[in-house]
């Protein structure tokens, strides 16, 4: 049964990713009275790029190539230790939080090196800023898990969000858990490059992070980029999730289907937050990861205290 | 006749804010001043019963301070006539072309006695949560004196002023807090903050909490009383506010905060925890001292020079007090006598600078022929203030080193040597030149045909040493001299209670 | 109440990282109001439902003090000094956050440390009560522009007043009104002075006033 559950929560995280993308752009098309892209628009992209073709820079080695696989690869593979909805992961064990960490990681230092291995200036410029950011945003996510570990009696993953239900939250450890949603979600967006961290539908490259870095991959790799980044969102997705709505009713299906709604419903804030706020400045982006660092920091000690 | 002793300076300063006409408003300071003057006189006869539960009282210890208040604010204010009639206006720093305009005199005045009213009011009041309450009214009426002149350097001064001693006493008000939580911890919930009910109560209150509330009001009221290293604020604001005011500062002010801290250390001392206040006052006393004597060196500007002595007479107050004994009985000797001193040197100051428009150690020069009486006090005040016989205050700086004799506390009585034996030096190399020396440019001032280049300054020309501002200082020298040839037995008996009230001696 | 008690402080924690994370004096000016409510909400939850009319009062006058008329002061003060940034901390605003969480650290560190088991008093009070009154020392010693400096002492006051109530104290009315007085009158003397010194210096930041260095 357990297994079971893991497998199905893998297989619509893999099934329903890309469908958080249209959900924000919807959100931000109905926010500026536009109709809005197709639902199954997304689909239709990875569609169309896996047909495609690609060219290589004489340059680039195969470093380059592996950079999207790897990063598909590693992603996944995270995903199959995150609960949905409070329904334990495919995997587990104690500390399984470090190696989704550490996969996120890998699949990020092969991106890096597949947009330096470009030779391009600008691809270079983007992984410098992708990787200050994500050593800042590191420490935030790592002390938030930790944080949620300590309150909740569990120390893997699926243990940990199984332990956090309205009881803790209502409890003592309430507000640093509302200080860990908000460390979180300001990591989902500097880690999936979104407003106000990075704007994923800029034309201009100079003021680009992650799009940069990708500018020359095309066709089957770039379809793979795009697939392990919308993973990435529901992973991140999922973590918030599983903190903001700890709704536990104990019957496997119901609690499933709350996380994605959940989720569904963290795509709507994504797409409100790109909706309202400007990108920050780029020197102010370090601040804000910083303050999420705080935040889950201060929300340690009122755990541990 | 408590309450009539708080409102007359209250409503005084109401009318001088009203007052349209100065020289009305100047025989009001000095008529409210006397008035303050008379009642402290009759307090003292017959101490006046406590009023509001208790909250106002007059003890030994306040009868003292407030009898030092009221005598430096009564000539003070003499001065402040002449001051105000003849030298306002009068740039004080032909240095930078600023123009500059001084406060309305109005302000001025109301503010002086609001200050007055506010000093009364720490001085009587015997509830901590008030004290604290007229403690910071203080500062905050004392902050336009400083800024009389409106001048950026004194904008400056005002604002560390400001900005530092509120810091400061925001740490006194949580010491406060402590106070009511060493109370709260031994359930004695229906106990008042007033002193009398907490001494009454000092063994019962929790001395981990007390501990930690004597430190807090010992930093903060410490700050405002001038204590290194939390003395900073004091040479800007003594430098750079009019003379009179510099000399109600150092005279009046920094006694004040002096006495709160003397009353968390007589609740200390009451409640069997009289060790570990007494070491903290030793050492901050010393530090101060140290650090006065490391700044006075080669000071270039004579009202700082007095500020940092200042801050190191504040560091001999608390010593005197550390140490008790008879070291206590010359603490509060000490107080009087450094107010008096202090007070007389800073009119001095005034008059120095009113003559020749800069307050450079330097250029300041030839006292002795410009200003004769002037000349006179500085010297005088010289000797006084580094402890000669037969000024006063060798009597109490004798009697605190008689006390760390006793006490066989040798070691801090050879740091206290040092530093009165450096500070001796330093101040004598500045001064006495300053007295007898020639004037380093060929013209002085007073002989200059025509003014330098700065602008025409009608104050130059005014007769160099008008009556009004060579007797106050005067007055005050002569009851320096006389208190160190003899302390009547009254005031002698007088200084017994206060210091006995505040569990010095 | 203990839950939206407990809230309320995680609050203040947040506005006081947000004074020492902010540079815009409006932002940080607009957190000390913040505080200021929270402030006078601390009381009420803390003894409720046992509210008397005195402590109502005096809730109500603080907040109408510290998150009404302050901060309007402020404000106008730094629009007449025509301040909007603080330009050039002492200390830069991420470091500051950082040492917000060391101060954090230390404030729950001594509040562990206070033997003040016998007191009924929440658990959060007092170390929030220490962070605040350390953040407002941080922000003082380490900001140079007037306004800033007095948005810190009053964070300072404010952690005095959370310590206050932690314990209920019987203050009387008196003092508290006198209290509330003086830090009225300080911030109104300052407010002036910080309109002067923008006209005097054509900057309020107070490293430039060097004419009184030693």
């Amino acid at each position: 049964m357990l297994a079971l559950s893991g497998f199905v929560q893998l297989i619509l995280a893999f099934a329903l990713a890309p469908m958080l993308l249209s959900i924000i752009n919807r959100t931000k098309a109905a926010f500026a009275g536009r109709h809005g892209p197709p639902w199954l628009l997304p689909y239709h992209e990875l569609w169309k790029l896996l047909h495609k073709g690609a060219v290589y820079s004489r340059t680039a080695t195969a470093v380059f190539v592996a950079g999207p696989i790897v990063g598909l690869a590693a992603t996944g593979l995270a995903l199959s230790f995150i609960p949905v909805g409070g329904c334990p992961a495919l995997v587990s064990f104690p500390g399984d939080f470090l190696l989704v960490a550490y996969l996120l990681g890998l699949a990020r230092f092969l991106t890096v090196s597949a947009a330096l291995d470009t030779g391009s200036s600008f691809e270079g410029m983007g992984a410098s800023r992708e990787v200050l950011f994500s050593t800042l945003a590191e420490p935030a996510l790592l002390l938030s898990l930790i944080t949620l570990a300590a309150a909740s009696p569990g120390a893997s993953l699926s243990a940990i969000y199984a332990g956090i239900d309205s009881a803790v939250l209502a409890s003592g450890a309430g507000p640093a858990l509302f200080l860990v949603m908000a460390a979180l979600l300001v990591v989902l967006l500097s880690e999936n490059a979104r407003i106000p961290i990075d704007d994923p539908a800029t034309h201009l490259e100079l003021t680009m992070i992650h799009e940069v870095m990708v500018l020359d991959h095309g066709g089957p790799d770039l379809a793979l980029i795009h697939y392990a980044s919308s993973l990435k969102l529901w992973l991140f997705g999922a973590l918030l999730v599983g903190v903001a709505l700890p709704l536990r009713s104990g019957f496997f299906l119901l609690d499933l289907l709350g996380g994605i709604a959940g989720l569904a419903l963290v795509a709507v804030i994504v797409g409100l937050v790109e909706s309202v706020m400007a990108r920050l400045r780029l020197v102010r982006v370090p601040q804000l990861l910083v303050a999420a660092s705080v935040l889950s920091v201060v929300a340690l000690v009122l755990v541990m205290r | 006749m408590l309450w009539i002793l708080l409102a007359v300076p209250v409503v005084s300063a109401m009318l001088a804010f009203a007052l349209p006409w100065n020289w009305p408003r100047r025989g009001l300071l000095v008529a409210s001043s006397g008035a303050h003057l008379g009642l402290a006189a009759a307090a003292i006869g017959r101490t006046p019963a406590p009023v509001l539960d208790g909250w106002i009282a007059l003890d030994g210890t306040s009868l003292l301070f407030l009898a030092i208040t009221s005598v430096v604010f009564f000539v003070v204010s003499i001065y402040a006539v002449g001051y105000l009639a003849h030298q306002v206006r009068v740039a004080e720093d032909p240095g930078r072309e600023v123009p500059f305009v001084d406060y309305p005199e109005a302000v001025f005045t109301g503010c002086l006695l609001l200050f007055l009213a506010a000093m009364t009011l720490v001085i009587v009041s015997h509830h901590w949560g008030l004290m604290w309450v007229a403690v910071e009214a203080t500062t905050l009426a004392s902050a336009p004196l400083i800024y009389f002149h409106r001048h950026p350097r004194s904008l400056v001064a005002t604002w560390k002023y400001l900005v530092i001693c509120s810091v400061g006493i925001a740490l006194a008000l949580l010491g406060y807090f402590f106070l009511a939580v060493s109370a709260e911890v031994r359930e004695l919930s229906p106990i008042h903050l007033t002193i009398a009910d907490l001494e009454n109560h000092a063994r019962q209150l929790d001395p981990a909490w007390l501990k930690a509330a004597f430190l807090l009001l010992l930093v903060g009221y410490g700050t405002k009383m001038g204590l290194a290293p939390l003395h900073t604020w004091l040479p800007d604001a003594h430098s750079e506010a009019p003379s009179m005011v510099s000399a109600l500062l150092s005279g009046v002010l920094l006694n004040c905060a002096f006495l709160a801290i003397l009353r968390g250390h007589s609740l200390l001392a009451k409640a069997g925890l009289g060790d570990f206040s007494r070491e903290l006052l030793v050492l901050f006393g010393l530090v101060s001292m140290v650090f006065a004597a490391v700044f006075v060196i080669r000071q270039a500007d004579y009202k700082r020079l007095l500020a940092y002595s200042s801050v190191e007479h504040m560091g001999i107050l608390s010593l005197g007090a550390g140490i008790g004994g008879i070291a206590g009985f010359g603490s509060m000797l000490h107080a009087v006598n450094h107010s008096l001193t202090k007070a007389m040197l800073f009119l001095a100051a005034g008059n120095t600078l009113h003559y020749f428009h800069t307050k450079s150690t330097l250029e300041a020069r030839g006292l002795a022929r410009a200003l004769p009486v002037t000349a006179l006090v500085w010297i005088a005040g010289l000797l006084a203030i580094t402890g000669f016989p037969p000024f006063g205050p060798f009597v109490s700086e004798l009697m605190i080193l008689k006390g760390m004799i006793d006490g066989s506390r040798i070691l801090v009585a050879i740091v206290y040597l040092v530093a009165l034996a450096a500070i001796l030096v330093a101040m004598a190399a500045i001064v006495i030149p300053m007295v007898y020396g020639k004037p380093p440019r060929s013209e002085s001032p007073a002989e200059a045909s025509e003014p330098p280049a700065a602008g025409a300054r009608p104050g130059a020309r005014s007769p160099a040493e008008p009556l009004w501002s060579a007797v106050p200082p005067l007055l005050l020298a002569a009851a320096v001299l006389v208190l160190g040839v003899y302390v009547p037995q009254p005031l002698s008996d007088f200084l017994h209670r206060a210091a006995i009230a505040v569990g010095a001696e | 109440m203990a839950e939206w008690l407990d809230a309320i402080l995680v609050l203040v924690i947040l506005t006081n990282l947000w004074l020492l994370g902010s540079s815009r004096l409006r932002a940080c000016i607009q957190a000390a109001a913040l505080q200021g409510i929270l402030l006078g909400l601390i009381p009420l939850l803390a003894t409720w439902p046992a509210i008397t009319a005195r402590l109502a009062g005096v809730a109500a006058a603080s907040i109408v003090v510290k998150a009404i008329v302050l901060p309007a002061m402020l404000r106008r003060a730094a629009r007449e000094a025509n301040v909007v940034y603080e330009v050039q901390p002492l200390v830069g605003f991420t470091t500051s956050l950082l040492l917000g969480i060391v101060l954090w650290g230390l404030a729950t560190h001594i509040a562990g440390r206070l033997p003040v088991a016998m007191l009924h008093v929440a658990p959060l009070l007092i170390p929030v009560a220490i962070f605040t009154i350390l953040c407002g020392f941080l922000v003082i010693a380490s900001r140079n522009t007037a306004v800033m400096q007095v948005i810190g002492y009053l964070a300072l006051e404010n952690g005095i007043y959370i310590f206050g109530w932690a314990f209920a104290i019987e203050d009387p009315l008196l003092v508290e009104m006198g209290v509330l007085l003086d830090v009225f009158v300080a911030v109104f003397v300052m407010g002036i002075m910080i309109y002067r010194l923008s006209r005097e210096f054509d900057t309020i930041e107070t490293d430039e006033f060097t004419s009184l260095k030693e």
